[in-house]
């Protein structure tokens, strides 16, 4: 063993090696995606790892390779789960023979994500069980027993750290690489009464799963991962129950005071209920301190319902705690105070006299050549009457002003089909539906294929920078790279959409702004489903060249560079344009927009 | 001894290196360490900020209102917008190179920087404003205003680290051809 500082989910994947994984699955998604990539930074020779397409893609693979004998893991966010519940729904009542464990990152805010929800009650519902760390090293210790307990069940288990666990650093004893536990798999021995889903075999297994969740909740109940501290003492009449990164919050709102009876659930699934009533002896009321979902308190009613306490559970569904949002160390000390009866150390302190402070939500890059994209649609469509349908990626950030084109977002893939049904309403609107390389083939290609095949009319705006930019440049098919440091033919977009059948493919570099306009204007006014690729790389893995620079006596500041393009890099300063060369890639952009042809020099990437 | 630091400033700045930094060096004095970072879409040039917790006696990666010792501010405006995180007698550091988002050009919230600089005067006793636009045209780089603001903030007596346990986490932690700008970053008053 030796000591590490590292990152909640280079933890995770550190425990997953030491665990023995052979084969690693996943989709980049904010918070997740730092645990496959740990693993293939460090893994061994005999370790298979991926970026999948999407995460159902993911979970098959694995389910795969444990269906083999492997060990194998999913890598995910929250959302990625919807997208790869189909499988797991169906592997809950196959069950695996390798151990395989899903990492499933939730995103309480949500800070980089469309939904709040908490992969617990996700558990609950497809009867999988859930480790939910509460720190870095409990998560490496946790993705090490989850493997041991899925292997000698039988079954897929989640494993859930949220942002703050994912994202924090703490440093924490790891097993050296040498230690790490090898298997040889016995690989996949044919039976089909076991691996081929019907419907009577599902009938035999949900039996099955109800039994074992029944007794691994008294397992659980017996785990070090949902303990009751201080031991129970008669005096105590109130308690405390929480979880995950609360579990933090409320020891630091407790910080050097003798505290009141607490119990920490790290396995919320199957719930740990003999401990649950450990607990709750002797106690009128316990405050539940949980992030998104009330899980615990649900399942703390539940059971003094059916032992017929009366212990007075208070939390989200009482209005003690935030129904929704992240937690933070003040929201949970003041919860607690209330609840404990304390003054409130807050009141009256707040400052009135705060200067007003610019906002600063993430914008495009300096040369991000998705503005460039977008303005040459915007351009090309003048006062035309047009829906924008925007996607999962850095161009969602296509929506701020000045440039003002997502006027939809949903989930991975959606913006085409959502095209296609407002074209089925709108037949007069010209439908635009914008996707980054890697979402078109995480799931935009079925997209165009039913728009197509079912006599829509829209384009398809493919943003390709080849690479998938937003979670940190993962490669996917259309890169010629994969994670096993292999170099090889990329999937070709433009292949993929005339194999569909599409007339007009038309690649063209966003930067080039009148030829972009023009194939535009052109592609728009073709029948049918029409694709138009706007190909150039993404301006923070390419070197910037010259950069480009105003020219003070020609500019008449008339600012359309900087109310058209809203360029991070662009200034206004005594009324004329300046560009800060700091962040300028030259990408020419403003040069081609300038009416006088003030600004010049820029070398494009 | 419990340091409870806040770095704060704009996506791509350098405030998760500068957070690593002092892990770096904390760890080397044999210091328990935990830190947060923000990771994700707010790199793009959206606020970001790495709570960093250095000694005994912490649980949360995360510092509360009102609790941290020390705010290293990359960004005047970041500085004002954390300020409810300081102690009271708590230090600020502060670089006064204001990043104007484009927000503030095209019609959003002003951004006006005497005002913030006078609030952040009046509000804080302990403040320590850092001249970036100096640093970098004397050591010849912006790239490494993350260390300069470091050597600042352990010259201000607010960190329990000095300059030597500061050089020792450089050292290990800076690519070799970005090594010597960045040693004189640390010692740049």
């Amino acid at each position: 063993m030796h000591k590490e500082f590292l990152m909640g989910n280079e933890a995770i994947a550190l425990g997953a090696l030491a665990a023995g994984v052979s084969v690693v699955a996943g989709y980049p998604g904010t918070p997740s995606t730092e645990v496959l990539e740990t693993v293939a930074r460090n893994k061994t020779d005999d370790v298979y790892v991926e970026w999948s397409i999407n995460e159902k893609a993911a979970m098959e693979v694995a389910a795969g390779a444990a269906y083999a004998g492997a060990r194998s893991m999913v890598t995910c966010k929250q959302v990625g789960l919807n997208v790869a519940s189909d499988p797991l729904m169906s592997l809950a009542y196959i069950g695996v023979k390798g151990g395989m464990v899903v990492v499933v990152a939730d995103d309480p805010g949500p800070i980089s994500s469309q939904t709040e929800q908490d992969t617990r009650t996700f558990s609950q519902f497809c009867k999988v069980p859930v480790f939910d760390p509460s720190s870095v090293g409990e998560a490496y210790a946790m993705v090490q027993d989850a493997f041991e307990l899925s292997e000698r069940l039988g079954t897929p288990v989640i494993l859930r750290p949220t942002t703050r666990v994912d994202h924090g650093y703490e440093a924490i004893e790891v097993e050296d690489k040498d230690a790490w536990k090898r298997t040889a798999p016995e690989g996949f021995v044919k039976d089909s009464s076991h691996w081929v889903i019907f419907p009577r075999l599902s009938t035999a297994n949900h039996a099955k799963i109800e039994r074992r969740n029944a007794s691994l909740a008294d397992e659980f109940s017996r785990s070090v991962y949902n303990c009751v501290f201080p031991e129970s003492s008669a005096s105590e009449r109130v308690g405390i129950a929480t979880h995950g990164i609360s579990f933090t919050y409320v020891m630091d709102s407790l910080d050097g005071q003798s505290h009141p009876r607490l119990l920490k659930v790290g396995t919320p699934f199957p719930f740990p209920e003999r401990r649950a009533l450990e607990f709750l002896q002797g106690l009128d009321e316990v405050l539940c301190v949980e992030e998104l979902d009330p899980v615990i308190e649900r399942a703390l009613i539940a059971v003094c319902g059916k032992h017929g306490l009366s212990v007075r559970i208070r939390g989200k569904l009482t209005g003690d705690v935030a129904p929704s949002g992240e937690n933070t160390v003040e929201s949970v000390g003041l919860a607690i105070d209330r609840f404990l009866g304390r003054p409130d150390p807050r009141d009256g302190n707040q400052p009135t006299d705060v200067p007003q402070l610019p906002v600063r939500p993430p914008v495009l890059c300096a040369g991000c050549p998705h503005r460039a994209s977008f303005y040459a649609v915007k351009r090309a469509m003048g006062r035309r009457k047009t829906i924008y349908c925007g996607d999962i990626g850095c161009y969602t950030l296509g929506n701020a002003q000045p440039l003002d084109m997502v006027d939809t977002c949903l989930c991975m893939g959606a913006g085409i089909t959502i095209a296609q049904g407002i074209y089925h309403v709108e037949p007069d609107t010209a439908c635009f539906a914008f996707v980054g390389d890697s979402t078109f083939f995480a799931s935009g290609i079925t997209g165009v294929v039913n728009a197509y095949y079912n006599q829509a009319n829209l384009t398809v705006c493919v943003l390709d920078n080849s690479t998938t930019a937003m979670t940190g440049h993962q490669p996917h098919p259309g890169t010629g790279r994969t994670m096993m440091g292999q170099v090889l033919d990329a999937v070709s977009i433009e292949a993929v959409l005339r194999a569909i059948g599409l007339k007009t493919v038309e690649t063209v570099n966003p930067l080039d702004l009148e030829q972009a306009v023009c194939t535009v204007r052109r592609v728009a006014d073709e029948p049918g489903v029409k694709a138009i690729i706007f190909k150039s790389p993404c301006v923070v893995l390419a070197r910037p060249q010259a950069t480009s620079k105003v020219d003070a006596s020609a500019c008449v500041g008339c600012l359309r560079c900087v109310r058209e393009l809203g360029c991070p890099a662009l200034f206004v300063r005594d009324g004329k344009a300046v560009i800060d060369a700091n962040q300028c890639t030259g990408c020419t952009l403003c040069e081609q927009v300038c009416p006088t042809g003030a600004i010049s020099g820029g070398e494009r990437i | 001894m419990r340091d409870d630091i806040i770095l704060c400033g704009v996506g791509g700045q350098g405030t998760v290196l500068a957070s690593k930094l002092l892990a770096a060096a904390a760890m080397e004095r044999g210091l328990p360490v935990k830190t947060a970072e923000t990771i994700g879409m707010a790199q793009r040039g959206g606020s970001v900020f790495s709570h960093v917790r250095l000694g005994e006696g912490s649980s949360s990666p995360l510092i509360g209102k009102g609790r941290a010792d020390l705010i290293i501010a990359f960004e005047p405006a970041e500085a004002v917008r954390q300020l409810g995180y300081l102690r009271n007698g708590g230090t600020v550091v502060v670089s006064q190179g204001a990043i104007v988002p484009v927000s503030a050009t095209i019609g959003g919230p002003a951004y006006d920087l005497d005002a913030i600089m006078g609030y952040l005067r009046a509000r804080v006793s302990n403040l320590v404003v850092v001249d970036a636009a100096a640093a970098a045209s004397e050591l010849g780089s912006a790239k490494c205003l993350n260390v300069v603001l470091l050597g600042a903030a352990s010259r201000s007596g607010a960190l329990s680290l000095g300059e030597d346990d500061l050089e020792v986490a450089v050292r290990r932690l800076v690519p070799e051809r970005f090594l010597e700008l960045n040693l004189r970053a640390l010692r740049f008053a």
